[in-house]
């Protein structure tokens, strides 16, 4: 007997659940072919907006966590993409990438999970410092991470590149609102689930998927993301730079243009974990 | 042999003031929070809003400082000075004196005192007097008072109309508002007849309110607007208009405005100032100021921008 075609919704993350958009605003995602495959929810500024109240309620307890304990549950979300490698690959394929070609970007992604996941408890040995001063005192430079942090992906390398982006922010103990690619948001749907099942307490990532062009101007005015980190283009690099100025956020902004390579070793790098730390200094005396 | 049974009393009293359809008051309820609510009116229920808090601190840690630093935010809630400020600060009684201090003699700000033994209400009435007495001896404007709920549910109705007669002249020229603690009376019918009871006894503009904040259960839409209609209901039979305070449990501005809408709909315009409608809240106006930055600069706002949201992630 035939049976029922079995037809997937696809929704977006946000604190730990799977949801549509506020507006319920949903666009065409077809494959390379142009066969319709799903239909995409559109996100909104309220839906950011939502997204931002999630994330700042995941943040306190999320960062309270042992830097070893966070590196575990890296580790486990790049064991739950490995487990469903063929699912992510398929996936990043409907962008038109080869099997191969795809299935080499969801290796590269997990390699990068697992790179993340080992500075965890390093990173501060490296940036934290004990600073000689010339009087009776202990003078020491910590870290602490920012707070919420706006991410938005690239179109090209849809899982790649977000994870790029967002796991060395959370690796610190921030939380993350990211939008995921507006062509290939797929890929960000799939590891939204992957998320779920991973450990990492819901709200810790927001993935949002729609159009760039109606949600940067939200990411760059919202006060309550303390940093933005985004592959952007002069126009939106500019609305970026105007609205963070205004919001006293700090921006780390790739150029789209500069066609980053994210599979080079130089696309991983414990400074993409330091922008996204405060540094605090205290002075402590020097005890008898 | 004729024995008192606290059902039949309750009955008796649900006869004459009329029972309550639960799941009609849901279903009404639930119908407030679909509302979209636009620019205009937005900003004007944000700022009907803030004029209509009793900013509220009830806890054992309280000190004079404390209270000082309410009044000064109950008076200039913001650094936008066209926020008005808020109706009045809520505190208990041993610290009336020091917000009367801090507020001045003719301030737009008045000062409500709980008392009777808040939260629970478990003392002598003698005591009880006593201690609304002093409040409005230090300088109270408005005295939140709880009822015996123990005598309410075993049905000894004249003892808790009494009680409550007692406080009212106890008040003198403060205002009385009437907590009927909406968690402990358990039904929706036990809430209007409770209603009922109290605003037979209050005199017109006195308060009914919903809770004490102390207990698991809060103001809810529901219980809300059980009472929002036995005020409306009492309205047309005797032309007395009664306030009404919904209390704990409000923290955002936009569950404020949901409230807004119930009173708009089920009592009408001359409910909508804080004459006739206020919330008890402590962290609500944080939140009515945040929603009021963001209608102004377009921007949403942080809530570590705003007082007392200590949070500071």
């Amino acid at each position: 007997m035939a049976r029922l075609p079995i037809t997937k919704t696809p929704k977006f993350y946000v604190g730990g659940a799977f949801i549509r958009s506020e507006s319920a605003r949903v666009f065409p995602l077809r494959d390379s072919d142009g066969v319709f495959f799903a239909n995409i929810p559109q996100c909104t500024r309220k839906d950011l907006r939502n997204a931002v109240e999630a994330a700042a309620k995941a943040g306190p307890g999320w960062a309270k966590r042992t830097a070893y304990n966070r590196g575990q549950i890296l580790y486990r979300l790049a064991e739950m993409i490995e487990a469903r490698s063929d699912e992510m690959s398929a996936a990043i394929g409907l962008g038109g990438s080869t099997p191969a070609a795809a299935a080499r970007e969801v290796a590269a992604a997990v390699d990068r999970l697992i790179y993340y996941a080992g500075w965890t408890d390093k990173y501060e040995q490296v940036l934290g410092n004990v600073n000689p001063v010339a009087a009776p005192y202990f003078n020491f430079t910590v870290t602490e991470p920012m707070g919420i942090i706006g991410v938005i992906a690239p179109d090209k390398a849809p899982l790649l590149a977000l994870i790029s982006l967002v796991v060395p922010a959370i690796s610190s103990g921030n939380t993350v609102v990211a939008l995921a690619s507006t062509t290939q948001p797929y890929p960000a749907i799939l590891l939204g689930e992957m998320l779920a099942t991973s450990d990492l307490p819901g709200g810790v990532v927001n993935l949002l998927t729609g159009f760039r062009e109606e949600m940067i101007p939200t990411f760059a005015t919202h006060m309550h993301l303390r940093a933005i980190s985004a592959v952007v283009n002069a126009n939106e690099r500019k609305m970026l730079a105007l609205g963070s100025a205004e919001s006293v956020k700090r921006t780390i902004l790739l150029k789209s243009e500069d066609k980053r390579d994210w599979f080079a070793t130089a696309a991983q790098s414990v400074d993409a974990i330091r922008d996204t730390l405060e540094f605090k200094t205290t002075w402590h005396p020097v005890g008898a | 042999m004729l024995v008192r049974s606290p059902q039949a009393a309750l009955q008796r009293l649900f006869d004459e003031v009329g029972s309550v359809d639960q799941i009609g008051i849901d279903e009404r309820v639930a119908k407030y929070a679909t509302r979209s609510v636009k620019k205009a009116s937005k900003l004007w229920g944000l700022r009907t809003a803030v004029t209509m808090v009793d900013l509220t601190t009830l806890e054992g840690k309280d000190t004079p400082g404390k209270v000082d630093s309410l009044c000064q935010k109950a008076l200039r809630p913001h650094d936008d000075a066209s926020i008005p400020p808020v109706a009045a600060v809520c505190v208990y009684p041993s610290m009336v004196r020091h917000a009367r201090r801090a507020l001045g003699n003719n301030s737009a700000v008045r000062i409500a005192s709980v008392a009777t033994a808040f939260p629970s209400g478990q003392a002598p009435l003698k005591t009880r007097l006593a201690e609304v007495k002093a409040a409005v001896a230090d300088g109270a404007d408005e005295i939140d008072m709880v009822i015996n709920r123990g005598a309410f549910l075993a049905g000894e109705f004249g003892r808790v109309q009494d009680e409550i007669s007692a406080v009212v002249t106890a008040c003198g020229a403060a205002k009385l508002k009437v907590i009927l603690e909406v968690s402990e009376l358990e039904t929706y019918d036990s809430i209007r007849a409770a209603s009922f009871l109290a605003m037979r006894v209050i005199r017109p503009s006195d308060f009914i309110k919903t809770s004490t904040g102390k207990t698991s259960l809060n103001a809810t839409l529901g219980n809300n607007q059980v009472m929002l209609e036995a005020i409306r209901d009492f309205y047309l039979d005797t032309g007395v208009a009664i306030a009404m305070k919904p209390a704990g449990g409000i923290r955002t501005a936009k569950q404020a405005l949901t409230f807004l809408i119930a009173v708009k709909e089920t009592l009408g315009d001359a409910w909508l100032n804080n004459a006739r409608y206020r919330f008890g809240a402590s962290s609500l106006l944080n939140d009515l100021l945040r929603q009021l930055d963001k209608e102004k600069t377009g921007a949403y706002q942080a809530p570590y921008y705003f007082s007392e949201a200590a949070e500071s992630y």
